[in-house]
């Protein structure tokens, strides 16, 4: 049985992403509960001294080529090592692209238990609990892991990111063998998106259209200009993305991304059950609709009866002379 | 080469889903069954390199009870005319199996791959129902193979494939690896098709074949309830939201309104 927890934390560009800020913020209180150590694991080339003062003892740095190179074995190995190291009770990662792959296989390969895209953890008896969504947010339970390590991944937004603790713990370099196999999948390119940049699962605000935008002009028109006016990613509803308004990567709902902004403007979406179940759990959602009926507007903070055509450029210019985008 | 598909049976996505009690999980005696979403992307991905003769035989696998031959039957009924779809299914059923955890469950598909002599493996990227997006990248290890999750765009040629994932902010990372491999299947894959009349007709002879642990070679105690370390407890429903406000006025007052609202109220801008 390991103590403590190890908080993996990823990075972009060679800075960790604010989900690793949110993560040690909660490891921070959890292991005061279950007790150990907080450890952190930064993996391929990156400024990981920042790290060492919020909170964790100590940070661990995977180096290298390969480590950075998008391989999910050599990331999985890379993780292995650290576990083996640190020898943690639980280890806690972003819900993102790189351990929706290399997580599960991490448990399969420990023998141990998982809980995906958690958005709270507790402490309870000596253990760490997770809640999460199922049925695309339609029911919540808690996760209770037997393992001698449990792994828990975490949405993106669900703990308000740390303050730096004062602590300074220095990075300690990790050393990790690859073995037979571990590069068998290889990363030989990386296509950069045509439009946004922002991953809809990380963003804070969120503005989306549906389908009575009725065409990709107005949806370039209406809903792109209002999200940048806003400092907004752009998300779309399924209709709008069968009828090829948005690219599918611009999906919210049930077939597409479940998203968790503290802001989210649903622009002509009536509110599908499909769609609630990607957004729902929105800190605040505000919903735009001519039809005062819809079902998006029992789920709104805020919402406005009125045709998109009309408040959705005047919401712009008004975000627009207020200077939203760069607050 | 054979091309292994993994399903699952998931209420529909329009099902209601009632919590009755904070200890079992929902009720799901009247939902409505569908195939897992995502896992038609993986039977439509298999049937079109049937097509392009590079799948020489397609067998579909699922972990269920006799109740969830229903759904295969939908998942073999994917073929055409010219396109035979896959030749049979197999249903991985063993008292034994009940209450397998995600990883429980990957072994058991783990050994039914295996034992059939799968040279690929595609699956949805989840299951709508439990949403863990587990048990694939689960099965891969168990199996010792590369994987590769989240595809949008895939080309399989003999001993590789070639796959294009989701790797976050709308970038997608191309990723080369050998086969035997396992590979799960986004939206934008594909379009999958609808099953057609002879294609139903024609699922209805295809065999569905049972394997129990025993056939599988597998342990007992690797499996099931006994092995599984996950357990769900305090179901309960959305935590519920505060009654909205709808704002009032002339469209002009109500936007102002609105950014007031959003900054100094709920102060999220």
């Amino acid at each position: 049985m390991g103590n403590g927890i190890l908080v993996v934390c990823e990075q972009e560009n060679g800075v960790p992403k604010k989900t690793a800020y949110e993560l040690l913020s909660k490891a921070r209180s959890l292991v005061s509960e279950i007790g150990g150590d907080l450890s952190a694991l930064v993996i391929g080339s990156g400024d990981a001294a920042d790290l060492g003062t919020y909170g964790a003892t100590t940070v661990y740095t995977v180096d290298g080529e390969d480590f950075s190179s998008g391989a999910t074995g050599a990331w999985l190995r890379a993780l292995e090592t650290a576990v083996n190291q640190a020898s943690p009770a639980v280890v806690l990662g972003a819900a993102s692209a790189r351990t929706r792959e290399a997580f599960p296989r991490l448990a399969a390969r420990l023998g141990a238990g998982m809980a995906s895209e958690c958005t709270d953890l507790r402490a309870e008896g000596g253990r760490v609990v997770g809640r999460r969504p199922m049925y695309a947010g339609k029911a919540f339970a808690d996760v209770n892991i037997s393992s001698d390590v449990a792994l828990f991944t975490v949405r993106p937004n669900s703990f308000p990111g740390a303050a730096p603790s004062g602590g300074a713990a220095g990075a300690t370099a990790l050393s990790v063998s690859l073995q037979d196999g571990d590069l068998a999948a290889r990363v030989v390119g990386t296509e950069e998106p045509q439009g946004q940049t922002v991953d809809l699962t990380e963003a804070d605000r969120i503005v989306s259209g549906g389908r009575p935008t009725d065409s990709s002009d107005n949806f370039d028109s209406l809903i792109r200009p209002l999200a940048s006016a806003l400092g907004a990613t752009v998300g779309a509803s399924r209709a709008a993305v069968d009828a090829g308004y948005a690219s599918h990567d611009e999906q919210v709902g049930q077939t597409g991304k479940v998203v968790n902004p503290s802001l989210y403007i649903a622009c002509a979406i009536s509110g599908a059950i499909q769609h609630l179940a990607g957004m729902r759990t929105s800190r605040v959602i505000v919903a735009i609709n001519k039809n005062p009926e819809a079902p998006i507007f029992q789920h709104a903070t805020y919402g406005i009866v009125g045709d998109i055509f009309e408040i959705c450029p005047m919401l712009t210019a008004e975000a627009q002379r207020q200077g939203i985008a760069t607050s | 080469m054979k091309v292994g598909v993994c399903i699952k049976r998931v209420p529909g996505s329009d099902s209601r889903i009632e919590i009755s009690d904070a200890a079992s999980g929902p009720d799901l005696s009247g939902v409505s069954w569908e195939v897992n979403p995502y896992d038609s992307f993986a039977i439509e991905a298999a049937l079109q390199l049937q097509e392009a003769g590079i799948a020489t035989d397609v067998v579909v696998f699922s972990v269920c009870g006799a109740d969830g031959d229903a759904k295969i039957r939908d998942a073999l009924a994917m073929g055409k005319k010219g396109v035979s779809g896959a030749s049979k299914a197999v249903r991985l059923d063993d008292p034994a199996f009940e209450g397998s955890d995600a990883l429980g469950v990957a072994r058991i598909l783990a050994a039914a791959m295996n034992k059939e002599g799968v040279d690929i493996v595609l699956a949805g990227k989840q299951a709508i129902d439990g949403d863990s997006s587990q048990v694939p990248a689960m099965m891969a290890e168990v199996l010792g193979w590369p994987s590769v999750c989240q595809v949008t765009q895939l080309e399989v040629a003999p001993g590789a494939a070639k796959a294009w994932r989701q790797s976050g902010g709308g970038k997608r990372e191309v990723v080369e690896l050998p086969t035997p491999c396992v590979v799960t299947c986004d939206k934008g894959l594909n379009t999958p098709r609808y099953p057609t009349l002879p294609g139903i007709m024609m699922a209805k002879r295809k065999p569905i074949e049972v394997l129990d642990a025993s056939a599988l070679g597998l342990d007992p105690n690797t499996v099931g309830a006994a092995a599984s370390v996950v357990s769900e407890s305090g179901w309960g429903s959305p935590p519920s939201r505060p009654a909205g406000r709808i704002l009032e006025g002339e469209s002009a007052e109500v936007v102002a309104q609105l950014i007031t609202l959003l900054r100094d109220e709920a102060k999220v801008l």
